[in-house]
């Protein structure tokens, strides 16, 4: 650090506050900036969604929720979250099993690549799977032969969410399982016990929570994907639509009460995985 | 250690099969095209136009974010004040929420007819919604807690003796901040602004409902793409995800490098 301090000239006594206090005129306008700007874009869209979904009362609201492409939307987010979660689940436990416990060459490579779906735009998250599967993707001819249908059908849209929901368990499980060492596990197998043993009794424990995290994030991402999943489904209302799609179609058909109800279920879901975030750190006692 | 074997083996085969061979797929397809059909295809008005909307946006977004989210970090660490612990949830809100909620809510706040979007137009007859200011204003609430989350843990480590030895030394207020602390934290504010930039380049679904979409004007690359894709232009397609992926790794390059000049930074405190 090369700072500069010129002597001081005069000390006026009442000057002296804490060195490292702001003024409180600086304070005050800093923490009314932040605030105005937080109840503007974060609280603010909230209170939207609520007052618009219930715009036309409750059975309104109920009746868009409780129509048929409603629950199919509904169903078929579920179904793409039950089977992608778990999937990513058991690739993060494997993969910081495998980064964290061993050396290896190309380890910092498997990293970074582990990380890539994260960097790409949810679109060509979706466009690669319409360039493999779709009519004129490379796999076309042989699944229009054999009449399979994997673009514009489920099969694509848990494709699509399990790619960019991948690295979200994976990279919550390494830096702690790194920071945490493998000193307990080798006791654990000195003491005779056998790998599947220590892993469930000694590191399950130890990752729980940020495990836990992990799959939270995972799963909220996995419902509310948006851009790679509309690719792929070719919003087809009551088969392909997830609920975000689903949410899309009423608004963009000015059916407001419909698309604002979508949005309050996935809005709910976003606060559920803000609380049970701050829950988790809490029980972490530090910051996931 | 046991268990190698097989998780590394299971490791390098799930991500194979998930990321490695789709994400390849658009580089073999692009081996179709030639080259001079390539740049053809990249340096279409309308392709060019897109780019510049799309990086243009996300470059003021995330300079707004960056300014911005500066702030909010640095009251989260430095001042107490009651509530403190709610706001601080919040901010990682645009983590969490999907983008076609974000898309749906920006859209209605400020189309014309909408709450924030009356008062601009009645007061300084500025539109927001369906301008590129609208992609602006959709990509600041993406960007936020990306400079938030990355500026908040080196700002809650900065050690103040520093500070309180500048200040002993007689330094005023601005300039300890100017040459102390602005200096420190400057590398987690541009790592921040670039996190939020790669993402607001390829951010689609909190774009789509606010921009307008109009080709020239405020249509993004992400929407071009798919845009192509459903006239089964794939080779146009192809050409610019190729394009747009590649600049996202150059940002992930620079990412990285970001990084490593932070923890150096901070190493040497």
């Amino acid at each position: 650090m090369n700072a500069i301090v010129q002597p001081v000239k005069q000390f006026k006594k009442e000057q002296i506050q804490h060195a490292t206090d702001d003024p409180r005129w600086v304070r005050y306008t800093l923490i009314s900036v932040s605030l105005s700007f937080i109840l503007l874009f974060l609280f603010l869209p909230l209170g939207l969604v609520i007052s618009k979904a219930f715009a036309s009362g409750w059975q309104a609201y109920w009746d868009a929720l409780s129509e048929p492409d409603a629950q199919a939307a509904i169903r078929l987010t579920v179904l793409a979250a039950f089977i992608t979660v778990p999937l990513n689940t058991v690739f993060g436990l494997a993969s910081a099993w495998a980064i964290t416990r061993f050396e290896f060459p190309g380890k910092s490579l498997l990293t970074t690549l582990i990380d890539l779906p994260f960097s790409v735009s949810p679109v060509i998250s979706g466009v690669i799977f319409v360039l493999l599967f779709g009519a004129q993707g490379w796999f076309g001819e042989w699944l229009i032969a054999h009449d399979i249908k994997v673009i514009f059908a489920v099969p694509g849209i848990v494709l699509a969410t399990l790619f960019v929901t991948f690295p979200f368990v994976a990279r919550e499980l390494i830096p702690l399982m790194q920071e945490m060492g493998s000193e307990e596990e080798e006791a654990a197998l000195s003491l005779g016990a056998s790998g599947w043993t220590t892993f469930i009794k000694v590191s399950l424990p130890n990752i729980k929570w940020a495990l836990l995290y992990g799959v939270l994030l995972c799963n909220a991402r996995a419902m509310g994907e948006f851009g790679a999943v509309s690719v792929v489904s070719g919003h087809i209302r009551g088969i392909t639509n997830t609920l975000p799609l689903h949410v899309e179609t009423s608004y963009n058909e000015y059916n407001s009460v419909a698309a604002f109800a979508g949005a309050s279920i996935l809005a709910g879901l976003a606060i559920v995985t803000l609380v049970l975030k701050s829950f988790l750190e809490w029980k972490q006692g530090r910051r996931l | 250690m046991p268990g190698f074997g097989q998780t590394l083996g299971f490791t390098l085969f799930y991500l194979a099969l998930v990321v490695l061979i789709p994400l390849s797929t658009l580089i073999f397809m692009s081996f179709k095209l030639s080259l001079s059909a390539y740049i053809d295809i990249i340096t279409n008005t309308r392709v060019l136009a897109a780019f510049r909307v799309s990086f243009g946006a996300a470059l003021v977004a995330a300079a707004i974010a960056s300014f911005f989210g500066f702030i909010i970090a640095w009251v989260l660490v430095r001042y107490p004040f009651s509530g403190k612990k709610l706001v601080d949830a919040f901010i990682d809100l645009p983590f969490a929420l999907p983008t076609a909620v974000a898309g749906i809510v920006m859209a209605t706040i400020f189309q014309p007819s909408g709450f924030l979007g009356k008062l601009l137009i009645d007061s300084f007859g500025v539109q927001v919604a369906y301008r590129p200011l609208g992609i602006v204003v959709a990509l600041i609430f993406i960007s936020i807690p990306f400079v938030v989350r990355t500026v908040e843990p080196v700002l809650k480590e900065f050690d103040s003796a520093m500070e309180e030895a500048a200040s002993s030394l007689g330094a005023t207020r601005l300039q300890v901040f100017n040459k102390i602390i602005l200096p420190n934290i400057f590398p987690s504010v541009l790592t921040g602004f670039a996190l939020a930039f790669a993402r607001g380049v390829g951010e689609y679904g909190s774009v789509i409902f606010i921009a307008g979409n109009q080709p020239y004007v405020s249509e993004i690359v992400p929407l071009l793409i798919i845009t192509k894709l459903e006239q089964y232009e794939y080779e146009a397609a192809t050409a610019i995800a190729l394009t747009m992926l590649l600049v996202s790794f150059l940002l992930l390059l620079v990412i990285n490098l970001l990084n490593r000049w932070m923890r150096q930074r901070s190493g040497q405190l």
